[in-house]
């Protein structure tokens, strides 16, 4: 074996990121000493990142099941059943370590990879979607970041002819030097035509098709599993570049010959590129692979089968073809101008069940791994882990009032987390393929199905700093709100897609942020009917020992009949009533206004505990709202979510230019600032022409509602004392971020 | 004092334009290219007279903006 020039060495194992017990593990299963190659392989196998070594043990806890639900994770994305033979695909996923090192090289392919899982099934993608977290604004290397991770994803995206149509933009400094870049893509498929990725049949031809194999990103997979420390930011690994032309290649390639009969199995080379979609395809298959690496397409001189193995060129794919195909395949690839190589063939598990994946390299065996031992039987660890200490709730009288509550409002509208987005979204082509009905800047995106009157609703959140203060109400809560911005639009929620961001999970109180937002995600699944069909894992979000903010991304994909039904969050037209669904308490712990008006950072136990999320009380009050917007009884409709209720109508007046009267509904247990700004679940605003029949419907059902005032005028006006005009209030909000990042580099 | 910058992929980095203009080369009928990498050029002209100094500035240019050292490598050469 002529790539062993060394034993494997203690350092070896350790710089390959394996503990001395997993070493251990290997010994056992190889029945001798691994040469470097297979260690190589071992080591991304076995990365947190591939083999999801610390969360599979609560991720098996997630429902995952619904009628409507046709593939849910394991495979490269979820797939639902959308009716009329049609299935939406999609996943999230997270390319945050990337990003960092390489802001936009590490977006560009997180999108990238990510419309690979969804096409790889069978799909065209649709719609991208993007949850994008950085540091303080103040940080010397926030900008360039934004700038950089903002362009890569336009330069992707635009290329690919994919519109990205939504997402999320914070700020916070836990997130100084690990920011996080989450990127989810929604395909359309047909029912008939989904491709999984189990490998069928001894014999058969596995075949490489894509781009050629280069040096990229060797250890990708490693590095995404290890924390950053000061000198691992020197190293500046190699970064994968992707070529957007050659993925949209790919993908029309792949879409015409899964338009033939002649594919058993396919899967992208995503993280650890070779060595893990080859293991994925024959550890589901239950059989063996024969690869010969002479003949994967090279980009460069000499590389050796660690190289080939563990590189994380981009833009290729991995496929078991029906013998006879190939000919017909290969026309199909070059003519796109791909490359095209049969690089092995399936092979007969061994006695004892496994199948054994043997690499030959220059004539050489140069490796031979049992397959389920290493693949399926990965560790899985149940680390110790503490549950997050329970916080008080926060009395509305223990927070200050702001001196005035109009210039609070500004203040909120016009900060890092309040303003508008629209200087990213605007870098995005989001209207391409002229399928786009709600576009970035309301609750939650509308996709039309191409050529029908259906479409989908999509939209990704999570509010991080109730995670922190409370895992397990923070995961239902981000549960909850995916699925009221969903309903805001007048969709049916139906699954959503999850990616868990947190830090080390060898520490304990992580792990238990890890497990409490689990268990509250799963929660909010179950009451909501809207189960996990996809998701991805990123843990060791820390860097020096600071972790990030708790931040598991809910992508969620709904479903409107008739898209011609669904309305935006600008108010519905001058003279309409203003009706709140839902109660106002007044909830001010873990509050955007305790953070961005009284200046708390929500770190302490004195920042109170998130508010209450009451699941049977989301469902009553979002299935009423949804059965208003589809009647056509409701003209607009927006969510109350960060900010609360003053900010949420802002938003309404802002995006449609019109103004309101507000009655101050405020009393003596809930003050003004509290019934303004409190973040109290289950809420909506909606505007409607005939108020006293919506109220009457949602007394029948048992509905809170509140008739609050009307739409009219220019200025948005609370009660006598408290008024402010739309266009003072629209132009800090719009002016943040182009500020922001036009400012000349801090350094 | 005059400078040059040449700024070149790092070895083994994929590099998508100059696979583009192999990729037309070939389509124009120019045979045998077996690989085109491709960079930047940058021509500069600064105050600085003592040539040790100059460099010393147009590398932290290099680093801060020029290129991406993460994926690029420089060369930087003082014209007197």
């Amino acid at each position: 074996m002529s790539e062993t020039p060394n034993k494997i060495t203690a350092e070896i194992v350790a710089e390959h990121g394996l503990s001395e017990e997993e070493y251990q593990l290997v010994l056992e299963i190889m029945g001798r000493e691994p040469n470097i190659t297979e260690l190589g392989i071992f080591s991304v196998m076995w990365s947190e990142h591939c083999s999801y070594k610390s969360s599979k043990k609560w991720l098996k806890t997630l429902p995952t099941e619904a009628p409507w639900v046709i593939c849910g994770p394991g495979e490269n994305a979820g797939i639902i059943d959308i009716g009329d033979g049609q299935a939406a695909i999609f996943k999230m996923e997270s390319h945050n370590h990337p990003s960092y090192i390489e802001p936009y090289q590490g977006a560009a392919t997180g999108v990238g990879g990510i419309m690979r899982d969804v096409f790889t099934m069978g799909a065209r993608p649709i719609a991208n979607l993007n949850a994008l977290r950085f540091g303080r604004p103040d940080h010397p290397k926030t900008r360039h970041l934004v700038h950089g991770v903002v362009e890569g994803i336009g330069g992707y995206g635009n290329c690919m002819g994919v519109p990205t149509v939504g997402g999320e933009c914070e700020f916070d400094k836990s997130y100084d030097g690990n920011i996080l870049v989450n990127a989810m893509t929604v395909g359309l498929a047909s029912t008939d035509k989904i491709f999984y990725s189990a490998a069928a049949g001894i014999g058969y031809p596995v075949v490489y098709v894509g781009s050629k194999t280069g040096r990229d990103g060797i250890h990708g997979a490693t590095m995404a599993s290890t924390e950053f420390t000061e000198a691992t930011e020197d190293k500046r690994p190699t970064v994968q570049v992707g070529d957007p032309f050659t993925e949209k290649l790919l993908l029309e390639a792949c879409l015409e010959l899964m338009a033939t009969d002649a594919i058993v199995a396919i899967q992208d080379m995503g993280a650890a590129g070779l060595t893990s979609s080859s293991f994925e395809m024959a550890s589901n298959g239950g059989v063996g692979i024969d690869m010969n690496l002479d003949a994967v397409p090279q980009r460069e001189e000499n590389m050796t089968a660690y190289e080939m193995m563990l590189s994380e060129s981009q833009e290729r794919m991995l496929m078991v073809l029906h013998p006879g195909k190939e000919d017909m395949a290969r026309e199909i690839f070059e003519k796109w101008e791909l490359d095209f190589a049969i690089i092995g063939k399936l092979t007969e598990p061994d006695e004892s069940g496994t199948g054994h994946m043997v690499l030959f390299h220059k004539g050489e065996k140069i490796a031979d791994l049992p397959i389920d031992p290493l693949a399926a039987a990965s560790p899985e660890y149940d680390r110790p882990w503490v549950p997050t200490p329970a916080r008080e709730t926060l009395k509305p009288s223990e927070v200050k009032a702001p001196d005035n509550l109009m210039a609070a409002l500004k203040t909120m509208l016009g900060g890092a987390n309040g303003s508008s987005r629209r200087w990213i979204w605007e870098q995005y082509d989001h209207m391409v393929m002229a399928d786009t009905v709600q576009r970035p800047g309301g609750d939650a995106a509308v996709v039309r199905v191409h050529g029908t009157k259906k479409a989908l609703a999509m939209s990704s959140d999570v509010t991080p700093r109730y995670v922190f203060a409370d895992p397990v109400m923070g995961g239902r809560q981000a549960v909850a709100e995916s699925w009221r911005n969903l309903t805001a639009t007048g969709a049916r929620p139906l699954a959503i897609t999850d990616n868990m961001n947190f830090g080390n999970p060898q520490r304990p109180e992580i792990m238990g942020q890890f497990v409490g937002a689990c268990e509250g995600i799963a929660d909010a699944c179950i009451a909501l009917d809207f189960p996990v069909v996809s998701g991805n894992v990123s843990l060791y979000n820390e860097t020096n020992g600071t972790g990030i903010l708790p931040t598991p991304t809910i992508g969620g994909v709904g479903l409107l009949d008739d898209v011609s039904k669904t309305v935006g969050v600008g108010f519905g037209g001058e003279g309409q009533a203003i009706v709140i669904i839902g109660e106002t308490a007044g909830h001010l712990g873990q509050s955007q206004y305790l953070m961005e008006i009284i200046g708390r950072d929500g770190l302490s136990a004195d920042d109170g505990a998130p508010p209450n999320v009451d699941l049977a009380l989301e469902r009553k009050n979002g299935d009423f709202v949804r059965a208003e917007i589809i009647s056509g009884a409701a003209s607009a409709c927006h969510d109350i979510s960060s900010g609360g209720l003053l900010v949420a109508l802002a938003e309404m007046a802002m995006a449609s230019n019109m103004g309101a009267t507000i009655e101050d509904l405020s009393g003596a247990s809930t003050p003004i600032h509290a019934w303004a700004f409190g973040e109290d679940q289950a809420r909506y605003i909606v505007t409607t022409s005939d108020p006293e029949e919506m109220l009457e419907r949602a007394e029948k059902s048992g509905v809170y509602a509140t008739l609050a005032g009307t739409v009219e005028g220019q200025e948005l006006t609370i009660g006598t004392a408290h008024s402010i005009s739309v266009a003072e209030l629209k132009d800090v909000h719009e002016n943040w971020m182009p500020d922001f990042m036009s400012h000349p580099e801090a350094h | 004092m005059k400078a040059t910058v040449h700024v070149t992929l790092k070895n083994g980095v994929l590099d998508p334009q100059g696979k583009a203009i192999e990729h037309t080369l070939s389509g124009l009928e120019f045979k045998g290219i077996n690989e085109v990498r491709q960079g930047k050029f940058i021509e500069l002209d600064i105050n600085e007279t003592d040539p040790a100094k100059a460099r010393e500035q147009i590398d932290a240019m290099c680093r801060g903006l020029l290129a991406n050292t993460v994926i690029e490598n420089y060369e930087i050469e003082i014209i007197e």
